[in-house]
């Protein structure tokens, strides 16, 4: 199983290819089993590419859970969820706490 | 400080105009991505995991107190209100829009700051001892030369595509608090026996997937063949370097492949063609730099403070910020301060734009409006009067500003690692985050004594660890994260290049491992003397590697 991930060009949000276009939640990533799906996704990607929405493109492997798809890779959940530190004001508190 | 002249400010000026407009043209589709690319990479703006990333020169690490300021404010209007100090002296921030980097460029430029040459096969921010100017041991000031290097480096069109990038690092005591031999060029300050200043110049340096020792290929070059001598380097580097490979493109690989001894003929033979051209540098010239780093109008102070002593005896937290968070001044009365951004549990290097502001205000009030960032992702105050030394005590500690660790086994140097950045195999943030939690207990941690951690998240070595006393490298061993330990590393003036100890270990395993390290550094060494990096030059392996897999 694969999604379509992306960085948008204009701030480099991380998104991924949604029924709805390119959206910044994985949960709403639309998942894609068959080869053709998956070409069809990165078809799709390509024309965003042309478009000015995004860049670097990439179709990822992900396991469907209760909540969603979440990537295989390590690298691609912290793509997804965002660091896995604490930071700026909020580790900050945390080391007040 | 230097202060821009006309000249650097309509540059600066010109080429944040520049980025506007080709930032325009790529969201209006005039530039593609692969087009845009170089041209963003040249003004330090990267892509990330999670958004674009800018990182600002800071040049040889020397900052004031509005430039301080500007940095949290850029921090809190444009990104998540923080910023990462790196082991370049630059800063990094991780979550700006494309569209706002023009604006965050032009307010950079009020402040005669910017984020050139960051990035790209050029000469990057050249660095320098963060204690330059200030330490007792100085011969001379290695900021003044820094900053003709910068002057002459600044969009040189000969050497804006090297075979790959080139990293310049200079020190103005023979103690090296620069890493200069793990530089492409370590220049080293000295005197000849007429007492005229000039460099021991080291070549080929440097860490990532092949680490090196740079040699030396010339022990005495007079001040005024500054330029003509690195020109006649880079030239040569630039002809020979490898471009086919970029593995195998950094001037460290030259000097390897090719032998100093070759190498050297060449860098003369160029130098000697150059040498009384437009390059050589007048006495005049170097004297009109050097007044932009003239002495601030230190006080007439005694050199003990009975203030100081007052407060010392009466607090031992304040005592022991004061043994391993301070050094000697060159003026009587006053002292160096390294602010420790490695707060037990903190991501090293970072600082809030709260922190900065107060950094700032801290320097306009006690500093002579003097900042500086070490390598070693520390901020410093350069001049304080040992009678203030309580009082930016406690405004540093109000903030978390005031981990008593500068040297010690928490003040770790991590990379931004798989948490932030596009190249890492392996996280670097968590681990010395729990490293650092480990070894929290001061009375453990002055036990221990001297022992510097260094990680990175990638081969690339961002994080220093081949030169880490212990060294840690994360790799990504079939979808989970490994780290590999190495041992011996060290970037001083005896530079040595870590080795690695035996197969890695998890994530889950790394911190008790770097504990078997340390413990068994404290069952062998001859005594509390004797630093661990004293201890592993004198046992070798065997021992560790007994305590890691035994």
């Amino acid at each position: 199983m694969k999604i379509i991930t992306a960085n948008r060009l204009s701030d480099g949000a991380v998104v991924y290819l949604a029924a709805e276009g390119w959206l910044t939640e994985i949960t709403h990533a639309a998942v894609l089993n068959a080869h053709d799906a998956i070409e069809a996704g990165l078809a799709a990607a390509a024309r965003a590419v042309a478009n000015r929405e995004i860049v670097d493109t990439a179709a990822i492997d992900v396991t469907v859970e209760d909540k969603g798809p979440v990537p295989v890779r390590l690298r691609e959940r912290i793509r997804a969820f965002g660091p896995t530190i604490a930071f700026g004001e909020t580790a900050r508190a945390a080391l007040a706490a | 400080m230097y202060r821009y002249d006309e000249f650097d400010s309509d540059f600066v000026a010109a080429r944040v105009a520049e980025f506007r407009d080709q930032v325009e043209r790529r969201l209006s589709g005039e530039l593609s991505e692969d087009e845009f690319k170089p041209l963003r990479l040249m003004n330090g703006v990267y892509l990330q995991l999670h958004a674009y990333m800018l990182r600002v020169a800071i040049p040889y690490g020397t900052l004031n107190s509005r430039q301080m300021r500007m940095l949290g404010h850029i921090a809190d209007k444009y990104d998540k209100g923080y910023g990462h100090f790196t082991t370049r002296q630059n800063i990094q921030f991780n979550w700006p829009k494309l569209t706002d980097i023009p604006d965050i460029l032009e307010e950079l430029a009020t402040v005669e700051m910017h984020a050139i040459q960051s990035s790209g096969n050029c000469i990057r921010n050249v660095t320098a001892d963060h204690f330059a100017g200030v330490a007792r041991d100085e011969i001379a000031d290695p900021r003044v030369y820094a900053e003709i290097l910068r002057q002459w480096s600044s969009i040189h069109p000969e050497f804006i595509f090297l075979p790959r990038k080139f990293k310049i690092a200079i020190t103005g005591a023979e103690h090296d608090r620069a890493a200069i031999q793990v530089h492409d060029i370590g220049l080293q300050l000295k005197k000849n026996e007429a007492g005229e200043i000039g460099f021991a110049v080291h070549v080929g340096g440097g860490q990532g997937r092949t680490p090196m020792i740079a040699k030396l290929v010339r022990d005495f070059l007079p001040e005024e063949d500054l330029l003509a001598y690195v020109e006649a380097i880079l030239r040569v580097y630039n002809l020979y370097g490898r471009r086919d490979n970029k593995y195998k493109a950094r001037i460290k690989i030259l000097v390897h492949e090719t032998g100093i001894d070759v190498l050297r003929k060449d860098i003369e033979a160029e130098f000697e063609r150059i040498r009384d051209g437009a390059l050589n540098l007048p006495k005049a010239d170097i004297e009109a730099i050097d007044a932009h780093f003239a002495q601030p109008d230190w006080a007439d102070l005694p050199d003990d403070s009975s203030e100081l002593e007052v407060a010392r005896r009466d607090n031992p937290a304040f005592a022991r910020w004061l043994a391993n968070n301070t050094r000697e001044h060159k003026a009587p009365g006053h002292a160096i301060v390294t602010i420790s951004l490695k707060p037990a549990g903190g991501p090293p290097g970072d600082a809030t734009a709260r922190q900065m502001e107060v950094i700032a205000d801290l320097a306009e009030r006690y500093s002579h409006d003097e900042l500086r960032i070490s390598h070693e992702q520390n901020v410093i105050l350069p001049h304080v009067e040992k009678r203030n030394l309580k009082a930016v005590y406690d405004a540093l500690a109000a903030e978390h500003l005031a981990p008593a660790n500068a040297g010690l086994i928490t003040d770790i140097i991590a990379c931004p690692g798989l948490d932030y950045c596009a190249l890492a195999n392996a996280r670097s943030i968590p681990i010395a985050q729990r490293l650092s939690e480990r070894f929290a207990d001061p009375a453990r941690e002055e036990e221990i004594g001297e022992l510097k951690i260094k990680i990175s998240g990638c081969i690339n070595a961002c994080g220093h660890h081949h030169v880490g006393h212990i060294g840690i490298l994360g790799v990504d061993r079939k979808g989970e994260e490994f780290y590999q330990i190495t041992l011996g590393g060290s970037a001083d003036e005896a530079t040595s290049i870590g080795e690695i100890v035996g197969k890695g270990f998890s994530t889950d395993e790394i911190v008790d491992a770097v504990g078997k390290v340390v413990d068994a550094y404290l069952v062998h060494r001859h005594s509390k003397d004797e630093t661990f990096l004293e201890a592993y030059r004198r046992l070798g392996q065997e021992p560790f590697k007994e305590a890691l897999y035994g």
